[in-house]
């Protein structure tokens, strides 16, 4: 098959790639040779056209252990634990076939956690679909979330939060970013390395088949029509499987019996073995005879790049692999050496004596071509700068219009999503999914680790680099307003064809946004993931850097949740309320369009903001806090409401209109309640940290939720506000 | 009399660990992990099986678990008297044994739940519900995919008629109507007894809701129940 007068194409590989091997190899490669190539050199597994970009992000920080470039980041959290985060695509094979496509993408990521020696505690799920009135989208996302729980739920792993969006550019190309994270003792961090000259390369858990070949290529292209017969590049899962996986690798860590280990994920056996081989710094043999096969009969570039899924590669002393087997038996799960380590720096592959490929780990691993795209501003940014904003503002009826937001797909109850997931397993919920940010209790102390997902990819698509910045502020106020301090945060960087100058365009601006705000706001970037090919007949996604943001809070007594506790409560809105209705919720509801500028956002005060919340909460000023986001205050305010069946009542004087007061977007501001007692000492906190903020009214027994603001009034009754919230996703979803 | 306690531990058990926490966490006491493959439990007076999906369960729940080695001994103690606790998929795995009447059907919107529900104490004279009040009406979780409760009409009878039913999903103000079993189970039925009464199922969390920083307490006092039985004797 090299006799193909364009090798280069069967591997996904340009033919400035492929000179590029010729020159490093000093030789014509063989075609599984060229296949390690294909697979190593994608974008899924090489960054080669985000590398360049990714450099700007901060990754640095007293409480980073473990930066980008492992399996996940690692970050201290005080007493001597550390967390293990990261959060990863899986979006083509959702696409194709949305139950296992999930669920494998669950799977994956919980890999990525346990080899770095961290027992997962908590999961999360950031989703985006078209819109819910298309049948193809009900299917992909009970698919989808179905997938989701089937095998978190089965791992005993609780999915604790996540988001969901729809939006129609995610139609045909859902995404399924999923995010784990887990604990460990902080001065036993695993990395994937093959260390040791002569240590045995084992591989355990499931047998390989033919499942997920090539699936990293698959990840890097387009979507079409014609992809049905992809099926069989998505991979299938076995939570049970992945749990005894899960349970033997973290005994043998315990007993100390591993030197490195590494996930099987994206192009199977040979990014792991390449990767262990390339960070070490040696080189690594595999005999592909002493692969435990599913079925009869794989080829060598099968078996090299097969993506059965629920499989490790360790790197063990001679000595101990006796002990590792005795734990995989007790597990019942195969563990089978089937190389060694070298010091020759090439990644060998044979057959007992045969060698049926031998390619420099190096030139896998650190020789990917790092291109810089061209990039150019689309045409329709500058277009759709300019809006004509005026049918939120002119419709009159806020009742109605409340209403309609509370029942749209993007602002109704997230419920019936997250009551499919468990959510409790590991009796660490604290907070429960609902809330701005999920909460789970750490052992040993009183701390706790709030965690959260979020990106408005409309703000990214009308300005990526304000929306990308907005995306990872929005993400650490989550986390705040529970009361703890944001930390550290992971990524996924989903968007559409890099080669598309005006696509790339939206990668370095959204990156330099994301690069800014992480730093204004003191969290670096530990890791992540960067998918492209986001499309679906030659139309890109909504450019979407999701952020998974953690944070610590000192003591979970002082936790701050989003409802309000009592009658007579005080109401107090914090931040300031702008004319800004460009790229709202409301104005897509009215209009259908994506249109009008973002709202602005001073990192500087959403810093301050987010150091008033934890303060406020570890001396229990507040009764409650909420931040106002897609929707706005009356969107919060509902939301405030519903959880006790409280009502409120407001009287806010502000200059803007009355659709911007209650609808628009303004970053930065939160809704707080609290104690009258407390007043004073949260209005002299508020004054120090320099943030605005209004007294705008207090909690009633309900059932009315009514908002004045000068000769303009919304008064509706919360229990019809509510039915409408709750009902909308159930009813959307159903087929 | 002694308080031994066991948690058996399937391959794909995940609330082996809750339950040793909790029942720590509400009597003080600790409780042993047992691997499934184990053959005896000398000295156990309680043994509890746990939540989770034991081999996977993509076979009916449980259906594989009542085959393990562990299965012959908790059957044997049963019969002994000792107290046994099924939770969950330790509740299927009861059935699946023939410890228990009934079977656990898929739920009745064919989808996995995971919340908070009500139950009302139906009998607060087993050995598990003596701190409970007749009556009492219980926020507790479930989870689960297949917790609908079946048993052919002549049986239910027989179950209520013994006051065997320990517990019922009801709406907050303790009435009871179908719509309150979100998994569709027959006579809202949450949690059973057999005939002894040495032996209890229930699809609900108690040990998902022992500590207050969680969000509730209500599931402590089964736990407290267990202990003043245990303390009185068998």
């Amino acid at each position: 098959m090299t006799d193909s007068p364009k090798p280069w194409l069967e591997h996904n590989l340009a033919e400035s790639e492929y000179e590029l091997i010729l020159g490093l190899m000093g030789r014509v490669p063989n075609y599984l040779e060229l296949a390690l190539f294909g697979v190593m050199w994608s974008e899924h597994c090489g960054y080669k056209n985000s590398k360049a970009q990714l450099r700007k992000l901060p990754t640095q920080g007293p409480q980073v252990l473990q930066g980008p470039g492992e399996n996940a980041g690692v970050v201290y959290l005080g007493d001597g634990l550390a967390a293990a985060f990261k959060m990863e695509s899986h979006n083509h094979p959702s696409a194709i076939e949305p139950y296992q496509g999930a669920a494998t993408g669950v799977g994956g990521i919980i890999r990525d956690i346990f080899a770095m020696g961290a027992r997962p505690i908590a999961s999360l799920n950031s989703l985006r679909f078209g819109d819910p009135a298309d049948n193809r989208v009900k299917r992909l996302l009970g698919g989808v979330v179905a997938g989701i729980g089937g095998y978190g739920n089965c791992m005993g792993i609780p999915t604790v939060g996540g988001d969901v969006y729809f939006h129609p550019s995610y139609r045909g190309n859902p995404l399924v970013n999923a995010m784990c994270l887990g604990l460990m003792k902080a001065d036993k961090i695993y990395r994937g390395q093959a260390a040791g000259v002569g240590n045995s390369v084992m591989l355990v858990g499931a047998r390989t088949g033919r499942d997920g070949i090539k699936g990293a290529s698959f990840a890097s292209e387009e979507l079409s029509d014609q992809d049905r017969d992809k099926r069989p590049n998505v991979q299938v899962g076995d939570p049970f499987m992945e749990k005894l996986l899960m349970e033997a690798t973290l005994e043998i860590l315990e007993k100390n019996l591993v030197v490195g280990l590494q996930d099987l994920g994206a192009a199977g056996l040979t990014s792991s073995g390449a990767e262990m081989a390339g960070r070490a710094g040696s080189g690594l043999y595999m005999d592909l005879d002493l692969v435990p096969l599913r079925e009869e009969g794989l080829l060598d570039w099968e078996i090299m790049l097969s993506e059965s899924q629920e499989r490790m590669l360790l790197v063990v002393e001679p000595a101990k692999a006796e002990a590792i087997q005795a734990v995989f038996d007790k597990w019942d799960l195969l563990a089978v050496p089937i190389g060694k380590v070298t010091d020759d720096g090439l990644f060998t592959l044979r057959r007992g004596d045969r060698v049926l490929a031998a390619v420099p780990a190096a030139y896998l691993t650190d020789k990917v071509p790092v291109y810089e795209r061209p990039f150019s501003e689309p045409a329709y940014h500058r277009a759709a700068q300019g809006a004509d904003l005026s049918p939120a503002r002119e419709y009159g009826d806020w009742s109605d219009l409340l209403c309609r937001l509370l029942a749209s797909p993007n602002l109704c109850s997230r419920k019936w999503v997250y009551e499919q997931y468990d959510h409790m397993v590991g009796l660490n919920t604290v907070v429960r999914p609902g809330g701005d940010a999920a909460l789970l209790r750490l052992p040993g102390s009183r701390r706790g680790l709030a965690l959260s997902s979020d990106c408005n990819a409309r703000y990214v698509y009308l300005d990526p680099r304000l929306g990308a910045a907005i995306a990872v502020a929005e993400a650490a106020l989550n986390v705040a307003v529970v009361g703890a301090k944001p930390l550290a945060l992971t990524n996924c960087l989903n968007f559409g064809n890099p080669e598309n100058p005006e696509i790339y365009w939206q990668f370095v601006k959204a990156t330099d946004g994301l690069a800014e705000a992480a730093k204004a706001l003191g969290t670096p970037v530990t890791g992540g993931n960067v998918s492209f090919y986001n499309e679906y007949d030659g139309k890109a996604i909504f450019p979407t850097p999701t952020i998974g943001m953690i944070g610590v809070i000192e003591d979970i007594s002082f936790r701050l949740t989003h409802h309000f506790k009592r009658p007579g409560h005080l109401i107090v809105l914090v931040g300031q309320t702008k004319e800004e209705l460009g790229a709202s919720e409301v104005h897509h509801l009215l209009t259908g369009r994506d249109e009008g500028p973002v709202p602005s956002l001073d990192l500087e005060t959403a810093a301050r903001l987010n150091d008033f919340l934890v303060e406020a909460a570890a001396k229990s000023y507040l009764a409650s806090a909420h931040d106002l986001a897609e929707g706005g205050l009356a969107v919060a305010l509902a939301e405030c409401c519903f959880t006790l069946g409280l009502g409120a009542s407001l009287t806010v004087e502000s200059p803007v209109s009355t659709a911007a007061l209650l609808f628009g977007e303004s970053q930065s501001r939160v809704l707080i309640s609290l104690a009258p007692e407390n007043l004073e000492a949260v209005l002299a906190s508020l004054n120090q940290s320099r943030l605005s903020h209004g007294l705008v009214g207090r909690v009633t027994e309900g059932p009315d939720l009514a908002v004045t603001h000068g000769r303009q009034r919304l008064k509706v009754d919360l229990r019809f506000l509510l039915k409408a919230w709750s009902e909308a996703l159930p009813r959307a979803a159903a087929l | 009399m002694s308080a031994k306690a066991a948690v058996v531990v399937f391959p794909g058990s995940n609330c082996d660990q809750d339950n040793v926490r909790s029942w720590k966490a509400v009597t003080g006491l600790t409780a042993d992990l047992v691997w499934h493959k184990e053959t005896s439990l000398p000295n156990y007076d309680l043994v509890i099986v746990p939540g989770g999906f034991s081999f996977g369960d993509y076979l009916r729940c449980g259906a594989i678990a009542r085959f393990s080695p562990i299965m012959g001994e908790i059957v044997r103690l049963a019969k002994r008297g000792n107290l046994i606790l099924g939770i969950c998929n330790g509740f299927q795995i009861l059935t699946e044994a023939g410890l228990l009447p009934g079977a656990l059907n898929r739920n009745k919107n064919l989808l996995y739940l995971c919340l908070d529900v009500h139950l009302r104490v139906e009998n607060d004279r087993t050995a598990f519900t003596g701190d409970y009040r007749r009556g009492q009406v219980l926020k507790i979780p479930i989870s689960h995919g297949e917790g609908g409760y079946s048993l052919k009409a002549s049986e239910l009878k027989a179950l209520n008629d013994s006051d065997r039913v320990v517990f019922r999903y009801c709406a907050p103000d303790g009435t009871v109507s179908p719509e309150d079993a979100p998994n569709g189970s027959q006579d809202n039925v949450a949690g059973i007894v057999n005939g002894r009464g040495n032996v209890l199922g229930m699809m609900p969390h108690p040990e998902r809701l022992a500590e207050e920083d969680l969000g509730g307490t209500d599931g402590r006092a089964l736990f407290t129940s267990i202990l003043q039985t245990l303390k009185g004797g068998l």
